[in-house]
């Protein structure tokens, strides 16, 4: 078990060093050539109008809050499912009524019009 | 036959027998894993090279163009080609980016495509590293991409590279619980986390037939999770450009590409291993099987891509909650019933894969149902719109 995330420190070391390795081999062999032109944003050749860095739409983040809802819900039930053949069937309707308060949630979320993109 | 199927554990184990008769025993172990670590690197920018040309030979072919043949026979070193030029090509940082962040999402994005290859069963015997919770690593290090792609689109300072992004994190969210229950299912089945554990599950029956609604799911959500056609919107060349990595160019453009295509060989490896039995089945040496079983999926990815139009982002995200995520939750307690009342067997395999098949009709004919309403009422709309406005006896 120790030898495994021995193994996978080893791997990520190897896989940080990995890019730095590829960029910095890119950094020796390309061309340096900065125009002020060249360097400017990319939109289709116009200037940017206004900032950039604005409020974005709301949506997106009732979307990451269900989001967030169901992935700690999975989080728990792995441990579940790995032990399932051993737990009897009392397990199964644990599990039935915690993902049905979940799901009430969703349904929650979806009547409200939470999921509707506007 | 037998001497094919060990072929590189044979390769591998005479190479540590070299090794140990000049090292001693922990610097032999070192080793060992130093070029095992390196091997999958290597595997993975071959891959790349070799889907990359794979894929614009496929996608020429289905459009009848012949694709890249001018570089070597077949142009099969069109990639090599490709890959010296993202090497030399200049590296352009805009003046209003955040210097900072835009060089570190590409650097970020690589490190767990990297990684995920360490849990991958290439064959028989043949696993970086058997973690016992392999399933929950493969998830967790899926999700440090969607955190890259908002660093890059927000970076950028472009509006292209935001909305990219925005979009991107919308879909890879979305997608991730469907794709997250349909691994619980197959979990759930195993009754193991551990990718060989899962493998050797499915020794009888591929878990593709045990439960198909799991499949389609995971197919899905795995092709969302790739930005791969049809849900490539956050790419979408017609109306963002390039989404969130329109700056990047050179080297660090290569970084997001090789990310993109190291996933793409994970998510049908990861495919081959939880529904299609990975290295098993019978004749051909184990990594053989396990290799044409990821190229099938990889070409049928492929062949989706060039058949189907863009999904739009309501539809996409609709399509995310309110049918992908229902039905892998009725499908993952359907198959908890059933493995409580039934024995592991022919019969369990049968009454699963006829009762999901049924539940994948009717979920069909539902959507196929909602989508013929809303057309109707979409027409209503438009027709009324049309009276109002030319008077009642214009048609």
């Amino acid at each position: 078990m120790q030898d495994n995330y021995g193994f996978l420190g080893l791997y990520l070391l190897i896989a940080i060093a990995f890019p730095f390795v590829a960029l910095g081999v890119a950094y020796l062999l390309r061309p340096k050539r900065p125009a002020p032109v060249k360097s400017s944003t990319y939109e289709c050749g116009l200037e940017t109008i206004g900032e950039t860095w604005v409020q974005f739409k709301a949506q997106y983040y009732l979307y990451a809050l269900v989001f967030v809802v169901f992935d700690v819900e999975t989080v728990f039930l792995y441990p579940w499912a790995v032990a399932y053949n051993r737990l009897g069937l009392f397990a199964l309707v644990e599990a039935l009524i915690f993902v049905g308060i979940l799901v009430a949630g969703l349904a929650y979320a979806w009547r409200k019009g939470a999921l509707r993109w506007m | 036959m037998q001497v094919l199927d060990d072929l590189w554990i044979r390769i591998a184990v005479w190479f540590r027998g070299l090794l140990e008769s000049f090292l001693p025993p922990w610097a032999v172990q070192l080793t060992m894993d130093v070029l095992g670590i390196l091997l999958l690197i290597v595997l993975g920018i071959v891959v790349v090279l070799a889907f990359t040309y794979m894929e614009r030979k496929v996608i020429a072919r289905v459009g009848d163009r012949i694709g890249p043949n001018r570089a070597g026979p077949f142009g099969i070193f069109q990639a090599i080609a490709d890959a010296i030029k993202m090497l030399t090509k200049e590296d352009v940082t805009p003046t209003n980016a955040d210097r900072w962040l835009f060089l570190a999402a590409p650097i970020v994005v690589i490190i767990p495509a990297v990684l995920l290859y360490a849990v991958l069963p290439l064959g028989r015997g043949m696993v970086g590293v058997d973690l016992n919770i392999a399933v929950v690593f493969v998830v967790a290090m899926g999700g440090i991409p969607i955190l890259t792609m908002l660093m890059a689109g927000w970076a950028s300072n472009n509006k292209y590279a935001l909305l990219g992004a925005f979009r991107t994190v919308a879909q890879l969210i979305s997608y991730e619980v469907p794709m997250v229950v349909a691994l619980l299912t197959v979990v759930l089945l195993a009754g193991t986390m551990s990718t060989v554990g899962i493998v050797e599950a499915q020794a009888s029956f591929p878990f593709a037939l045990v439960t198909p609604v799991a499949f389609v799911v995971y197919m899905l959500a795995g092709l969302a999770e790739l930005n791969r056609t049809p849900f490539d919107l956050l790419e979408a060349d017609s109306e963002i450009v390039a989404g969130y990595f329109i700056e990047y160019s050179g080297m660090k453009f290569a970084m997001f590409f090789l990310a993109e295509y190291i996933n793409l060989f994970m998510v049908a490896g990861m495919i081959t291993t939880l529904f299609l039995a990975g290295w098993q089945w019978p004749i051909l040496p184990s990594w053989l099987w396990f290799l044409i079983k990821v190229v099938l999926v990889i070409f049928l990815m492929m062949w989706i891509r060039a058949t189907f139009p863009r999904f739009r982002i309501d539809q996409m995200l609709g399509f995310a909650w309110k049918a992908l995520v229902p039905l892998s939750l009725i499908n993952l307690f359907l198959v908890a019933l059933v493995a409580k009342v039934l024995e592991p067997g022919w019969v369990r395999t049968g009454v699963l894969f006829v009762s999901n098949l049924a539940l994948l009709a009717g979920a069909i004919a539902i959507m196929a149902q909602v989508a013929r309403k809303r057309e109707e009422r979409a027409r209503a709309a438009g027709e009324a719109a049309i009276k109002r406005y030319y008077g009642s006896e214009v048609r």
